[in-house]
């Protein structure tokens, strides 16, 4: 297995949360999620069922992502990825399903710390509050000017992920957003 | 602001989030129509002030063609529905008739 070779070669930044970059397993699944063959591979494979919409699946250090719906992220520890992803997609053969592996073609930042809600709705159109975005939910959005995702793994963690060649450009805004400085406290606790 | 709700992902996405793809039911002439119906399907695009029917990209999100009914005048958003028609659906034709009484767009009323 060769090196891993991290975008920011794992940046980290200490502010109101902390963010570190992270090598990430990542595996892109284009097909009908519904379709009972390709949610028994993924369980076969990855451990879980397959998320319904806009929602998170985990199995340990396994999960899925529901990115649409005919598209899922498959996540894994990076030097699974391919093997996991040769797997599943040998299982697919006959199915009409596309399985790539593009754990080097995405970034992967997670945030960590009570203020994350905040960090991220400085960024995100979308609403942060605790009512409105829990744990077990995934929300593709720009945040800035570039596309990306992100997903809570509890009240104090969450993950964005983002195209590779924008990573300088988010661990920049999500520093900016994130300095000591530039608390604004909307959401309490 | 426009919110529009992604008919295939849920989300009341906020304009940003959106790419507006133009007008929508356009009927494609290609090679062999007529110079008339080819300039038609080329050039000619209603511009309303009021009811409008139009084709939106969900491109920061789920990434998928949707069709939007709105008003053009007050940014009142009628409904949404799959990009897989070739004419809007009863139910949001009959949400506009109701708030919007007489009104016409091409050929529908």
């Amino acid at each position: 297995m060769s090196d891993v070779a991290l975008a920011l070669g794992g940046a980290t930044f200490d502010g109101l949360v902390k963010i570190e970059e992270l090598a990430h397993g990542m595996i892109t699944l284009r097909g009908d999620l519904t379709d009972k063959a390709i949610v028994a591979a993924v369980k076969d494979v990855f451990g879980v069922t397959l998320p319904g919409t806009r929602e998170t699946a985990f199995a340990g250090s396994t999960g899925a992502l529901w990115m649409s719906p005919d598209e899922a992220l498959l996540l894994c520890p990076y030097d699974e990825a391919q093997t996991k992803a040769d797997d599943l997609a040998a299982k697919l053969a006959d199915a009409h399903a596309l399985v790539v592996n593009v754990s080097d073609a995405r970034a992967v930042f997670q945030l960590k710390g009570r203020m994350l809600r905040e960090v991220i709705a400085k960024l995100a159109p979308v609403d942060m509050s605790p009512d409105a975005f829990t744990p077990g939910m995934v929300r593709r959005t720009r945040m800035a000017q570039v596309a990306a995702a992100f997903w809570m793994d509890d009240a104090s963690t969450a993950r964005v992920v983002c195209f590779r060649s924008v990573a300088a450009y988010m661990f920049g805004i999500l520093s900016t957003s994130a300095d000591d400085a530039a608390a604004v406290n909307h959401f309490a606790g | 602001m426009l919110l529009i709700t992604c008919p295939y992902c849920g989300v009341a996405a906020e304009e940003t989030e959106l790419h507006g793809g133009g007008e929508a039911h356009l009927k494609r002439f290609g090679p062999d129509s007529s110079d008339d119906d080819f300039t038609g399907y080329l050039f000619h695009r209603e511009n309303p002030k009021g009811v409008h029917f139009e084709r939106w990209r969900h491109v920061n999100g789920c990434g998928k063609w949707f069709h939007a009914a709105r008003c053009t005048n007050t940014l009142e958003v009628f409904g949404t529905y799959s990009a897989q028609t070739t004419e809007p659906p009863k139910d949001i034709l009959d949400t506009i008739r109701a708030k919007r009484p007489g009104f016409k767009w091409r050929d529908i009323a």
